[in-house]
């Protein structure tokens, strides 16, 4: 039983294929296979939201995902939103206003709100908070992300 | 915090997945969105020797109008049971209710069925298919066959599924425009499990309430309508003290469980205080919709 099973995705614009087990969870599909470790694996059963991944360009848990779930799809990582030299816009709101700490919540926030920007009013910060809810800082740096969507929500404007 | 090994079906039909559950002897397991059943697979608490996907079966994905029933398929997401515009016109209370489940990425992926079928005491979903009569079809070898929401809806995580059967869709009862309702949910966090929750829809005729339906959940070992609640509201004008005799009821029927959140005793309280809210607030919308 469980024998391997050939998997195509598509990683921040790059196709790959690997064989994988079926109980391969997609962040250790990302983290060991394709070896982007930005995606961090917190609690590992959906609570914390470190490992959140776009799932075609819808925020999913990827420690709730199968890799061999997603043959087929398109699936967005935080290597995917900027480079050390060129920081992402999410990205350097965070710096902006000083959204990180230790930084390791940072990735899966950071693909929740490119999430929220695409598809969700942001008008107030209740709005903002709720959508953020799924994330956990446990530096506990809250207020400093939500000024981050706050102004990247500012300049986005009303959701088309 | 891995699954167990498991073999992996990809079903293109509802046949082909119920074979696939007919051939794993009572080990197989049904995914759809996954956001319960896998951090159970992750605890291993959950061990199937066969998981069969529903997620690319064709059809299961809608909300479709079926005479004076509303049909939510299998593979329909909380999102879209959050934003759907035909539950917005004949549910507006399902709306409503929809903004306490969960988390965004969490809604992304969830289903309704699927919830369901995990039948947690304190999710929203089986509370809501049993205030609004839910009738789940269940696909087996046998045939279709559909099964009413409290014969399905057995215990904690407990339902009437057999083995070798998969949820396809649930019917909803609709509900007559203007008709009141009204939600309150207590959690430690928006969005997490309820402590509690009371939900009521009533209409207004002839300055009484008529077709009063009371629902509560996280109060017991599975979400419950409260029919002797229900019958004291019934045909009355809901004023303060309608609404007193109907909490003390309430309290007296509900059997809530001790737990780290909170006593028995604490959620009986809730519960009632939470109950007078949902009544008064479903009164006052109930005699808007009548005027309306």
């Amino acid at each position: 039983m469980s024998g391997k099973i050939d998997i195509s995705v598509t990683v921040n614009g790059a196709s790959y294929n690997r064989s994988v087990e079926p109980r391969m969870l997609l962040s250790d599909f990302l983290r060991h296979e394709l070896g982007l470790t930005g995606t961090h694996v917190g609690c590992e059963h959906g609570v914390c939201g470190a490992c959140t991944i776009l799932l075609d360009g819808r925020s999913a848990r990827s420690c709730l995902t199968l890799a061999v779930q997603v043959d087929g799809q398109e699936i967005e990582t935080v290597e995917g939103q900027g480079s050390r030299e060129e920081l992402g816009r999410v990205q350097t709101a965070f710096r902006d206003h000083h959204g990180l700490q230790c930084g390791f919540c940072t990735p899966g926030f950071i693909m929740t709100i490119t999430d929220m920007l695409h598809h969700h009013p942001l008008e107030s910060d209740e709005q903002i908070r709720d959508a953020l809810s799924g994330n956990i800082c446990r530096c506990t740096g809250y207020q400093h992300i939500v000024n981050a969507v706050r102004e990247l929500a500012k300049e986005r404007g009303p959701l088309q | 915090m891995k699954p167990v090994a498991f073999d992996y079906v990809r079903a293109q039909s509802v046949a082909e997945a119920v074979a696939a559950l007919t051939s794993s002897g009572g080990e197989g397991k049904v995914i759809a969105g996954g956001q319960s059943l896998m951090p159970m697979m992750n605890f291993r608490m959950v061990r199937p020797s066969v998981l069969v996907d529903i997620n690319r079966i064709p059809g299961l994905d809608r909300i479709e109008e079926r005479g004076e029933r509303l049909h939510v398929g299998a593979l329909v997401r909380h999102r879209m049971t959050a934003s759907d515009p035909v539950i917005g016109r004949h549910l507006p209370v399902l709306h409503a209710v929809m903004e306490n489940v969960a988390h965004l990425t969490v809604r992304n992926r969830g289903t309704f069925c699927g919830s369901v079928c995990h039948a947690d005491p304190a999710a929203e979903m089986p509370m809501m298919t049993l205030l609004l009569n839910g009738g789940v079809h269940v696909a087996s070898p046998r045939g279709e066959r559909v099964v009413a929401a409290r014969d399905f809806l057995l215990s904690s995580l407990t339902t009437a599924l057999e083995e070798d059967e998969m949820v396809t869709g649930i019917a909803l009862d609709t509900l007559p425009p203007g008709t009141g309702w009204g939600f309150e949910e207590f959690a430690r966090r928006h969005g997490d499990y309820a402590l509690a929750a009371v939900v009521a829809t009533m209409e207004g005729r002839d300055g009484c309430a008529r077709n009063v339906r009371v629902a509560v959940m996280g109060v017991g070992d599975t979400a419950t309508r409260l029919p002797g609640v229900e019958a004291a509201l019934e045909g009355q004008r809901v004023d303060e003290d309608v609404i007193a005799g109907a909490v003390e009821r309430l309290r007296a029927e509900i059997e809530p469980n001790s737990d780290l959140n909170g006593s028995a005793d604490y959620r009986r309280h809730l519960a009632g205080v939470l109950a007078a809210r949902v009544f008064r607030a479903a009164w006052t919308r109930a005699q808007e919709g009548g005027a309306a």
